[in-house]
């Protein structure tokens, strides 16, 4: 197609608009600010951030600290791969930490045992009946909470046409009066054995990486992931060509939803109990993780590997700061810089994108 | 069966006590193409709603390739046949060429998979570049997203969008309208290409020169109305800008307007 592929006038391949894709600039990104805390550890602290430094050499990498650097972004990185299917939308969803916190004070109420040290447990909510339950049944409760307050949140968006911000704010309120109301404010503990492996030693990290891998295929390769981009690039379009739209977003909505149920479910497991304020504003850093990741709050744009990146950048800057010993307080003021300082940068290309063409 | 695939009679619209459309009766020939030509207001896109199925019309009966229809919506028209490149282009500026041209109707496998069925981005590649050779666009790299394209080249995409799924009718708004000299001669190469392969074609167009280059017939719109119906091979620009600004009207048309 060589020949034919320069056509005439404005029709030829303009070499400078060829496609750099984006994941990349978000890991060089990762990769400055590994560097930046190298320096500085090394300066002040005398120590590597992420590699060896006991003078052993017997492996390359300080192990413990990638561990716990992806241990802790694990949870809320599974919601960060819904909200970021949500942002690609052109939408937001600000309830997936109240959801989380509804979630696991119900699914945990399923997972509970009988006997504790003896005795009847403690924090029982409902009757021998309903404890002692296989660890299916209280999964299952976690994802259809989950799933129901996607469908409301996807309800109210795509068929009340109530903007996301306040559809999912009214979401995110409600959701937390449930997980208030649910137990009048008493944490719910004492899983059984089965259900306290789910999130045990390595288990999120692995759940995270297989959804991950799971919804970057789900995204570039269905029907579903192209829709997405569609109705986030151009919602008119999308109607005029057929699509669905209003029942897709309300799909969107509940897979969100559903992934802000699994973790809750997870976060309980590994915690082994539930109370009304878990999750709180784990919205806001999953938002932050899929902006820093490179997805368009303009929608449209975006991807589950930016947002993996994005998860890890904000793992490395939340480590480091602790590797420093420095306060929590830097480490927040620099994630806000960072987030603002990312969603800028896709501003200024959206708006060279637009003077070019 | 008749060579007829588009006619309309007594066409009507009227919204509120503004009467845009008043009796249009309007025929089209298989392969023929017509330019729908008026002043801003005398009614041409609202004619081309009323077919598209964009809106409702108010009154009169529209038969296409043979039987009455009623579209609800433009997917409607579009499934039945009618293909339109609206003035206000209709696509996804974040997905390249085949993703643009299949949206709504992609190629997939595995179906049993529902909403999660896997495209096929093969076929899919294939028909696209079928579809480009069939109608003489040429886009540097279809892989590209639409927002990396230029003006022209965005139209072509459109264009190519529906000259590759083998409608009965194509509808242009003003194909060339926002475009520069090249690529307007671009697109006018692709309206060729469609009358060589026998493609039914409604252009609305305010382009004299461009009218007269591509069509056989010319309907003249004032004011709501219909009022000539010109064959191009028997008239000029003069005579056509005379039926537009209302110093002739067609003699069929006498006591329309």
């Amino acid at each position: 197609m060589s020949d034919t592929s320069h056509g005439t006038g404005g029709l030829s391949f303009d070499k400078s608009k060829r496609q750099w894709p984006n994941e990349l600039n978000v890991f060089g990104a990762l990769i400055l600010i590994v560097v930046i805390f190298e320096i500085l550890g090394a300066v002040y602290v005398g120590q590597s951030l992420l590699f060896d430094s006991n003078d052993r050499f017997d492996t390359i990498f300080n192990e413990a600290r990638l561990r716990i650097i992806i241990i802790q972004v694990a949870i809320v990185g599974i919601i960060a791969l819904g909200v970021t299917q949500v942002i690609i939308t052109a939408g937001i969803d600000l309830s997936s930490g109240s959801v989380l916190g509804a979630t696991a004070m119900i699914a945990m109420s399923f997972a509970q045992v009988s006997e504790v040290n003896g005795g009847p447990n403690p924090k029982a909510i409902f009757g021998p009946a309903l404890q002692d339950l296989p660890w299916l049944v209280p999964v299952m409760v976690g994802l259809a909470c989950g799933i129901i307050a996607g469908i409301v949140n996807g309800i109210f968006v795509a068929f009340a046409r109530i903007p996301p911000f306040i559809a999912t704010l009214g979401m995110m309120l409600f959701a937390r009066g449930v997980a208030q109301w649910w137990s009048s404010g008493n944490p719910v503990s004492f899983p059984t054995e089965a259900y306290a492996k789910i999130g045990a030693g390595m288990m999120p990290v692995i759940i995270f990486l297989s959804l991950a891998v799971v919804f970057h295929f789900v995204m570039n390769f269905t029907i579903y992931g192209k829709h997405t981009y569609a109705i986030g690039s151009n919602e008119a379009a999308a109607r005029m060509s057929g699509i669905n739209v209003p029942r897709h977003l309300v799909m969107v909505y509940a897979i969100a939803g559903m992934l802000a149920g699994l973790s809750a479910v997870i976060l309980t497991s590994k915690n082994l109990t539930a109370q009304s304020g878990m999750g709180l504003s784990y919205e806001l850093d999953a938002i932050a993780m899929a902006v820093i990741g490179g997805v368009s709050l303009f929608g449209g744009r975006g991807s589950i590997i930016g947002t993996v990146i994005g998860a890890l950048i904000i793992g490395v800057i939340t480590s480091g700061f602790t590797f420093l010993r420095l306060g929590a307080f830097y480490q927040e003021m620099v994630l806000g810089a960072i987030i603002v300082g990312a969603v800028a940068l896709d501003q200024w290309q959206q708006q060279r994108a637009a003077a070019r063409s | 069966m008749s060579d007829i695939i588009l006619e309309t009679k007594g066409l009507t619209k009227h919204y509120g006590g503004v009467h845009a459309l008043e009796d249009a009766d309007f025929v089209l020939r298989k392969g023929e193409h017509v330019a729908i030509m008026g002043d801003n207001g005398a009614g041409k896109s609202t004619f081309v709603r009323q077919i598209t199925g964009v809106e409702q019309r108010t009154r009169g009966t529209v038969v296409f390739d043979g039987k009455e229809v009623h579209f609800a919506g433009p997917l409607d028209a579009r499934e039945a046949g009618i293909e339109t490149v609206f003035q206000t282009l209709a696509l996804a500026d974040d997905l390249n060429v085949p993703d643009n041209l299949f949206l709504g109707r992609e190629k997939t496998k595995f179906n049993w998979l529902g909403p999660f069925r896997i495209l096929d981005y093969k076929a899919m590649r294939e028909d696209t570049m079928a579809g480009l050779v069939k109608t003489g666009v040429k886009i540097p790299n279809i892989k590209n997203t639409i927002a990396n394209m230029s003006g022209g080249q965005r139209q072509c995409v459109a264009i190519a969008r529906t000259a590759t799924f083998a409608s009965k009718l194509t509808i242009m708004d003003e194909p060339t309208a926002a475009l520069g000299v090249q690529e307007t001669a671009q697109v006018e190469n692709i309206i060729r290409t469609l009358k060589e392969q026998g493609e039914s074609l409604i252009l609305v167009s305010h382009n004299m020169r461009q009218v007269f280059d591509l069509v056989d017939r010319i309907i003249v719109f004032r004011r709501g109305r219909i009022v000539a119906n010109l064959d191009v091979k028997e008239t000029d620009g003069n005579d056509v800008v005379a039926y537009i600004t209302g110093s002739k009207t067609g003699a069929e048309y006498e006591g329309a307007a």
